[in-house]
Order: C-alpha cells, then sequence, then structure tokens
C-alpha cells in the first residue's frame, strides 16, 4: 500500500531542522565529501552535524536517509566505507546507494539499516531492479525521471520493493550515474567527485546590454538575453549552436523544473510508496515553502479532499515547470 | 530584473558625497553588526573555508554605496564604500538592497533570485556559494538580530525599510 510519504531536502543542518518543522517524514542529506551526488562548497554535514541531526528529527518521528550515492574510484572505497560506518554509528535510518560495491559492503556489515537505490543507479527496468533486491537487500527504489504512469504501475508489479519518484524540482534526464558531460569540461567527475558543473568552473559574464553570459570552464554554455529568465549552468541545459540550428537550441534538455503537484492522487494509486523532492543545494526558504506545500497537498489526498496546490513557479529553474515523462514521453 | 541602468560604477551628481558621508554614518553600525553575528554565529566560517580570506562586494543597486566583506573571524571588515572607491572584489553580487537583505535571513531562496534575474553575481563563484550556504545555515533573522541591537529605533527602521518595498521582493506566500 502507497504511504505516499515525503522525502525532502537538506543541504545544512538548518535545512534539515526547517524540512523537519515543515512536515517532512524522512530528509535526506550527505556528508562534506565525495561520498554523496551534491559535494558543493560549503553544503552538507559533519559527522558532528548529523548526529545531532539525527537526534533532532527522530525526537519529531522523521527519518534521516544517508546519501551514499556517488561511485567510488577503483581501489578508493575506504573513504565510503567510513562514511557508511559512521552514518551507521549515528542511527539513520537508511542508506541512499548507487554502487554495486557500496552497497554490498552494507548489506553485509549493517543489515539491520535499510538500503535504498538512488536515481544514479538508473535502474528503471525490472530486471535490474530485481538484482539489487535479490543480491544487496535493497528495500526501496529511486526512479529516473523517464517513465509514465503507466509504466510505474506495471513496474510496481514485477518488483519486490517500494517505490519512489521524484515530484518536484531538478528536470535531469541524462542516464544518471552515466552522464560525463562535466567531466570532458573539468575534468571532476559528477558520479564519482559528486559535482556537477563545480562553482570553481563557473563564472557569470555580464555584458554591455545587460545579458549575460554563464561559462563552464571558460566555454560559454548559455547566454540570457535582458528579459530571459535565467537556468543551471550545467551542460545538459545549455544552448548550442548547430549547423541544423545556427541561432542556437537547448540541444540536450532545457532549464525547466519537474512539478508532479497535480499527479500526485495517480502516482498513489500507481503504488508510489515516497514522493522526493529535490534540491539539497537550495536554501531554507525554497525547503520551508516546497515541503509545506507537499505537505498539505499529500494530506489533503489521504483525507480524501481534493489537494489545493500552492503556486511553487517562482523556485522553478527558468521559471517554468513540467509534468515530464510522467505525463507523456513526448513531453518535449 | 536588475536595471540596467544603474551600473556599478557610474555615479549620478552629488552622489560621489552623499556615498561618502552615508558611508561614515553607516560605519560604527557595520562593524558593531558584524562583531556580534562572528560571535554569535562561529560555525559559518567553517563554511566558508578557504574563502574566508575572499573579497566580497555586496552591491545594492539602488543605494549610493556599496558593502565590502572580508569574512576573516581573525580581521573581519565589513564596510560600506562609495562604489569610485570599492575594492577589487574576488566576488560581487549585486541585487535590490531588501531582497539582499532577505537572501540573508532565508526569506528568499537564491537560486529563484537568480533565475528571475533579480540576483547578479559575478567573480568567483564557488566562493559566492559558500558564503550563501555559510549564511542559510544560520538559524534566525540577521536583520532582526541587528535591529534589536539598536532597541525600538532600530526595530522601526527594519519595519520601515521593509513597508518601503511593498511587492517587488517580497517572500511567496505558500499555502
Amino acid at each position: 500500500m502507497s504511504l505516499a510519504e515525503l522525502i525532502c531536502p537538506a543541504g545544512t543542518p538548518a535545512a534539515l531542522r526547517t524540512a523537519v518543522d515543515a512536515g517532512a517524514d524522512a530528509v535526506y542529506c550527505g556528508f562534506q565529501d565525495a561520498t554523496n551526488a551534491r559535494n558543493f562548497p560549503g553544503l552538507n554535514f559533519t559527522p558532528d552535524e548529523l548526529a545531532e541531526a539525527v537526534t533532532y528529527a527522530h525526537a519529531r518521528g522523521t527519518k534521516v536517509l544517508l546519501a551514499l550515492n556517488t561511485y567510488p574510484p577503483a581501489g578508493k572505497v575506504d573513504l565510503w566505507r567510513h562514511a557508511a560506518d559512521t552514518g551507521a554509528r549515528l542511527g539513520v535510518d537508511a542508506f541512499i546507494v548507487a554502487d554495486m560495491g557500496v552497497a554490498d559492503y552494507i548489506a553485509r556489515t549493517y543489515p539491520g539499516i535499510r538500503l535504498h537505490l538512488s536515481v544514479q543507479a538508473a535502474a528503471s527496468s525490472p530486471e535490474a531492479i530485481r538484482y539489487y533486491c535479490e543480491n544487496f537487500g535493497v528495500k526501496r527504489v529511486v526512479l529516473p525521471r523517464i517513465l509514465t504512469i503507466p509504466e510505474i504501475r506495471q513496474l510496481r508489479r514485477e518488483i519486490p520493493c517500494e517505490i519512489e519518484t521524484f515530484i518536484f524540482g531538478n528536470h535531469g534526464l541524462m542516464v544518471e550515474g552515466r552522464c560525463s558531460l562535466t567531466n570532458y569540461l573539468t575534468g571532476q567527475s559528477t558520479n564519482m567527485d559528486g559535482v556537477c558543473s563545480p562553482a570553481s568552473d563557473v563564472e557569470y559574464v555580464r555584458d554591455a546590454d545587460g545579458s549575460m553570459s554563464s561559462q563552464l570552464a571558460g566555454f560559454t554554455i548559455d547566454r540570457f538575453g535582458v528579459d530571459e529568465k535565467a537556468g543551471y549552468p550545467t551542460i545538459c541545459k545549455g544552448r548550442y549552436a548547430a549547423p541544423h540550428r545556427p541561432e542556437g537550441y537547448y540541444a540536450f534538455e532545457e532549464p525547466i523544473s519537474l512539478n508532479l503537484s497535480r499527479l500526485l492522487p495517480e502516482l498513489i494509486e500507481a503504488g508510489v510508496h515516497a514522493f522526493k523532492i529535490e534540491g539539497r543545494q537550495r536554501s531554507k526558504s525554497y525547503v520551508r515553502g516546497v515541503v509545506r506545500a507537499f505537505r498539505a497537498a499529500v494530506d489533503d489526498i489521504k483525507a480524501g479532499r481534493e489537494a489545493n496546490i500552492a503556486d511553487l513557479i517562482a523556485l522553478t529553474e527558468g521559471q517554468k515547470q513540467t509534468q515530464g515523462a510522467f505525463e507523456t514521453k513526448k513531453w518535449r | 530584473m536588475i536595471p540596467t541602468s544603474e551600473p556599478t560604477a557610474r555615479l549620478r551628481p552629488g552622489e560621489g558625497a552623499i556615498a561618502r558621508l552615508a558611508c561614515l554614518v553607516l560605519q560604527p553600525v557595520l562593524t558593531r553588526v558584524v562583531r556580534r553575528v562572528a560571535t554569535r554565529h562561529p560555525s559559518l566560517f567553517a563554511r566558508l573555508g578557504p574563502h574566508q580570506a575572499t573579497d566580497f562586494l555586496i552591491d545594492p543597486v539602488e543605494l549610493p554605496f556599496a558593502l565590502h566583506l572580508r569574512p576573516d573571524p581573525q580581521a573581519l571588515v565589513f564596510r560600506a564604500v562609495p562604489r569610485d572607491t570599492a575594492p577589487q572584489a574576488g566576488a560581487t553580487i549585486r541585487g535590490r538592497f531588501l531582497l539582499l537583505l532577505e537572501l540573508i535571513d532565508a526569506e528568499q531562496d537564491g537560486d529563484a533570485a537568480f533565475f528571475s534575474r533579480d540576483l547578479e553575481v559575478s567573480g568567483d563563484t564557488e566562493a559566492v556559494v559558500r558564503l550563501r550556504n555559510a549564511l542559510d545555515d544560520m538559524d534566525g533573522s540577521l536583520a532582526e538580530e541587528a535591529s534589536a541591537m539598536f532597541g525600538a529605533p532600530g526595530r522601526a527602521v527594519l519595519a520601515r525599510l521593509r513597508r518601503a518595498y511593498p511587492d517587488a521582493t517580497k517572500p511567496q506566500e505558500y499555502a
């Protein structure tokens, strides 16, 4: 049965407390290193901060999920093992993992702690998901944002674990855990270093006419006119000139956010167990606004009322939103 | 959207003198505020990491001066500077004053303000990200804390300031 748990982001201890107070059922977070996919400067938790956060969350009935969802380079697994040891010692409720070696270590060492399969594992077929369940005891899969609701409903019948889907935030459709675009320009890996478009390689240049260029490692990846809304400086959402589109166009994806607020009843009916809000890199203001809005919506739906969804457009990337593949695979 | 008619270095007639006077009057207040913040929120320096030594220029576009911040706990600098004498900054953050204040207080989301082009950053992006994350991890309102240091007059100034910006930068209300 779907419980429609609300899984909320926290990039700092203050954001975690904000998410808990706003009604999160669980909060996910990471350490200040390459073991998680939001290894951004000044973000994330020290072990001491995580200990306090777990105490705060558990005292209010909220779970803490620790993201260890990057891939250790060959021969360098100690950082991930140590992070798992620390998380277990501090009493986290689940680990979110992508790498099979990390999953295997946790399954063998801490069999009493739940394993969730990160979206970074890009597991979307019944065969792939069952493999993780059977070999590592995975209890929940976070699905890539590429499936329609009928496909999710069918998948639910074919796998022995819970399903978690993103409902709001970054709309990244690249094959997650496999994207090497950042590595190509900066030498840093999204999947192993935990940084997509590292801030140290990003520069914004204001032109005389008020337009703004986003640059990554010296390459201009987009240019926003004076009246245009902006997006994140990621290569996948850059605008490029090509022989068939010399004026420039979004060749891969667009600066746009996922918002499934209107599809929540269908997702619950399809058997989705948990709803994930993206955005550990975002502020407390974002966390407070989005978590409150979805808390109210989920509670309304559970109570049989029509959900009154708050307008979240101001918080979306490029101030645009989509239901993406969840509504139709022809969404673009 | 940040007005493009207010470039950082352009001074209107008489603005230079006004800016210098304002900086002079403000300096004791800024010094007191930043010392208080550093004492009450020491953890923010850890999140700044190597950028404790970075010179930030915080540029409220509608005011006649900018703010120079170097968040070095051993030698804190927070001062108002006329734009024509502002130091070479490692990172610059531009926007309307109340938006900048609300970003510090986590009443607004920095990414959203960037997407809407109400917030502009230049220079060292990592420094800006670190500063944003450090400030966002502070509990409570810096604006309230700073205004409370000056008692009822301080709180009245803050209230008046917020009333002066009725729509443009108010935080969005959520259901």
